[in-house]
């Protein structure tokens, strides 16, 4: 994973909430057995049937910040859907709330989910529609996001923050525990049901 | 204080744990399918490494595969592809695999617990939401991405920070007619698509233990579309029941010494959940959805709502975008609402109990004109249960579809779709924009809504039929 300590970009604003994973990549995506090129799913529906969708204007090409309404990443729990927005271009997601499982993905895979509350959130949108060409700034180490004179601070947890910036491997940090796991197992009941 | 069940569960299943650090969960059944593992097993392949326990691994194909000519090759040369993947894979890394044609092959949420694999006390894992499912045994059970199945294909574990808790407490009798499906649809119309977010949900109350283990598993299944990391059901007799002389099933003197160890699953009375929702399922009636997630949600006898019962302007602007893909009138009647397809299936109501009171509905009837039934049973097992019970013919006799097993048209992976415009009654979980075929129109209901939809073309319930 690469490492994340800062990010500059502009501003995708989506004003939609309950944003499901099935939206952000249908299920025809999924068929594939790469990890790569994703980006042409991100959207699709939205992005064919609808001319003015966000993403299909000028403005907000080469984005890399996308700023939605709460519940963000609902429903499925698809991986692809992180896939398909870093593919796109995307760094990082800023919503007020995102779905557990989504989150999870995304801070395994290297996208940056960023929750500030809801009026924080409308006022960005407003000023990245008002004005795309404005500047974001998240700053990991100082768990802030800055832009036209806004600074605002987000909470993410020491040890996620910690591995992001260190852009370090979750399995290779859990083997560190290989003994404990092992451990675990001698004592594990023996009625537990094996697969074989 | 006491433990609430879910704090037991978890606290049983630590393998590691320090300040400032996710716990390291054990995890005691990873269960695998076609569509999210294939970069999982690269991943692990890259690094040179292999899988921990296979013994503790299972896989089935599921999401892709046809629902006819089964025993053929896919003709879909995408989900072929990723459906031999699979095979090599599990073949590679010594993983067992029930493969299309298999006897034992079926949705994955709902072979496991046919199979005995899934009982309670465990920690259940699967790159599928709703791995939720099998919480309706007493154990934690949760769906997780592509990153997270390569970390337990390698590991066994997963880094997770402990969730809250929340009851759900539902008392009172089901009337005739509501079922478990209604009463889940009932709690996420209430608590929105994000109301269970960051809690492990334990139901409670009699409602839940008068309740099937089929009947828990639907309400289980459906805990990810409130948000809930988790959802479940303390174990009772009803469980060990169904459990008891499955294939994987504990035996003897080991079945015994598993059961005392069951009873023992419960929340402690001086437990304290983080919250609790509380609901009387007696005043419930069959529910239904008119929107595009599965929190825009009523009562069937209900009309679609109107833009002024939404307070906030993110509100209502959702309930117009829903209103326009659906391609419904505010304030009209539910039950006016026609359909073009049924279908009777997915990880939340395809299993036997599901088929036969569809059948029970569906019996002496016709499927209405310009409607098509899918019945897509979730095992090969429950196929063939449904088949020595003459459910088949049955369903075939009204002019429905009889199908092989999957998740057909829940999610549209295989060629059992919707067309766009097309809309459907459907008794999976998800009435998300293009979920079951690009510009389809997708209303969940329960498996005798979905019965008596299919013969009155329009949504219904059973008791609409004795009165026409």
């Amino acid at each position: 994973m690469e490492k994340f300590t800062t990010h500059t970009g502009r501003g995708v604003p989506l004003r939609r909430s309950n944003v499901d994973t099935d939206q952000i990549i249908p299920a025809v995506y999924l068929k594939r057995v790469t990890r790569t090129g994703f980006e042409d799913g991100l959207f699709n529906a939205w992005r064919t049937n609808e001319p003015d969708f966000v993403l299909n204007q000028p403005q907000y090409d080469g984005a890399t910040v996308l700023v939605a309404g709460p519940d963000f990443g609902t429903g499925s729990s698809r991986e692809h859907a992180i896939w398909a927005l870093t593919d796109y271009g995307f760094k990082v997601v800023i919503s007020p709330r995102f779905a557990d499982i989504f989150r999870g993905n995304s801070l395994k895979a290297g996208l940056l989910t960023v929750m500030l509350p809801e009026k924080v959130v409308q006022i960005l949108l407003d000023d990245i529609t008002d004005d795309p060409s404005t500047q974001i700034t998240i700053d990991l180490e100082d768990r802030t996001v800055q832009w036209s004179g806004e600074l605002h601070d987000f909470e993410l947890d020491d040890y996620t923050r910690w591995r992001l910036m260190e852009g370090l491997d979750d399995i290779g940090l859990s083997l560190k525990h290989v003994d404990e796991i092992g451990a675990y197992e001698a004592r594990r009941s023996a009625w537990l049901p094996t697969a074989m | 204080m006491g433990k609430t069940l879910a704090e037991k569960l978890w606290d049983s299943h630590v393998v590691h744990e320090a300040a400032g650090e996710p716990d390291l969960l054990y995890i005691d059944l990873h269960l695998i399918h076609e569509v999210t593992s294939p970069q999982a097993f690269d991943g692990l392949r890259l690094a040179g490494r292999q899988v921990r326990r296979p013994d503790l691994t299972l896989a089935t194909e599921d999401h892709n595969v046809p629902t006819t000519d089964i025993l053929l090759p896919i003709a879909d040369p995408v989900s072929r592809l990723q459906v031999e993947t699979l095979r090599r894979n599990c073949e590679e890394f010594g993983v067992t695999l029930y493969p299309m044609g298999h006897a034992l092959q079926g949705i994955v949420h709902v072979i496991g617990p046919q199979l005995g694999m899934t009982q309670p006390g465990m920690t259940i894992v699967c790159g599928d939401s709703h791995t939720s499912t099998h919480g309706a045994f007493g154990s934690i059970a949760f769906g997780i991405g592509t990153s997270q199945v390569e970390h337990v294909l390698a590991t066994q574990t997963l880094p997770m920070d402990r969730p809250k808790t929340m009851a759900v407490t539902v008392t009172g009798d089901l009337a005739p007619g509501v079922t478990p499906k209604d009463v889940i649809l009932a709690v996420i119309a209430k608590t929105g698509t994000g109301g269970g977010q960051g809690y492990m949900v334990e139901y409670r109350g009699d409602t839940f233990e008068k309740m099937t283990m089929e009947g828990r598993m639907t309400v289980c299944n459906m805990s990810i579309e409130w948000g809930a990391r988790c959802g479940i059901i303390a174990p009772d007799q009803t469980t060990f029941d169904y459990v008891e002389g499955r294939e994987h099933a504990p035996k003897g003197a080991e079945w015994d010494a598993a059961v005392e160890y069951w009873k023992t699953l419960r929340t402690d009375d001086d437990a304290e959940f983080d919250a609790e929702i509380v609901l009387d399922a007696s005043i419930l009636t069959p529910f239904v959805t008119w929107g595009t997630n599965p929190g825009q949600g009523a009562p069937l006898g209900a009309n679609v709502p109107l833009v002024e019962d939404f307070e906030d302007e993110g509100q209502r602007s959702d309930f117009q975008k829903a209103l326009k893909y659906m391609g419904l009138t505010a304030g009209m009647a539910l039950r006016d609402i026609t359909v073009d397809t049924v279908f009777l299936g997915s990880c939340t109501n395809g299993r036997i109990e599901d088929l036969r009171a569809a059948a029970d509905i569906i019996k002496g009837h016709k499927v209405a004109d310009g409607v098509r039934m899918l019945v897509v049973p979730g095992s090969v097992q429950v196929r063939e249960q449904a088949q020595q019970e003459g459910l088949d013919a049955i369903f075939t006799a009204a002019g429905a579809e009889w199908r092989g097993a999957g998740c057909s048209m829940c999610l549209g992976m295989n060629p059992d779709q919707l067309q766009p415009g097309e809309r459907s009654a459907s008794t999976s979980n998800r009435n998300f924009e293009g979920r079951q075929g690009k510009g389809g129109r997708t209303h969940l209901v329960s498996p005798l809504v979905a019965a008596a939809t299919a013969i009155t073309g329009h949504l219904a319930s059973p008791a609409d039929l004795q009165e026409a």
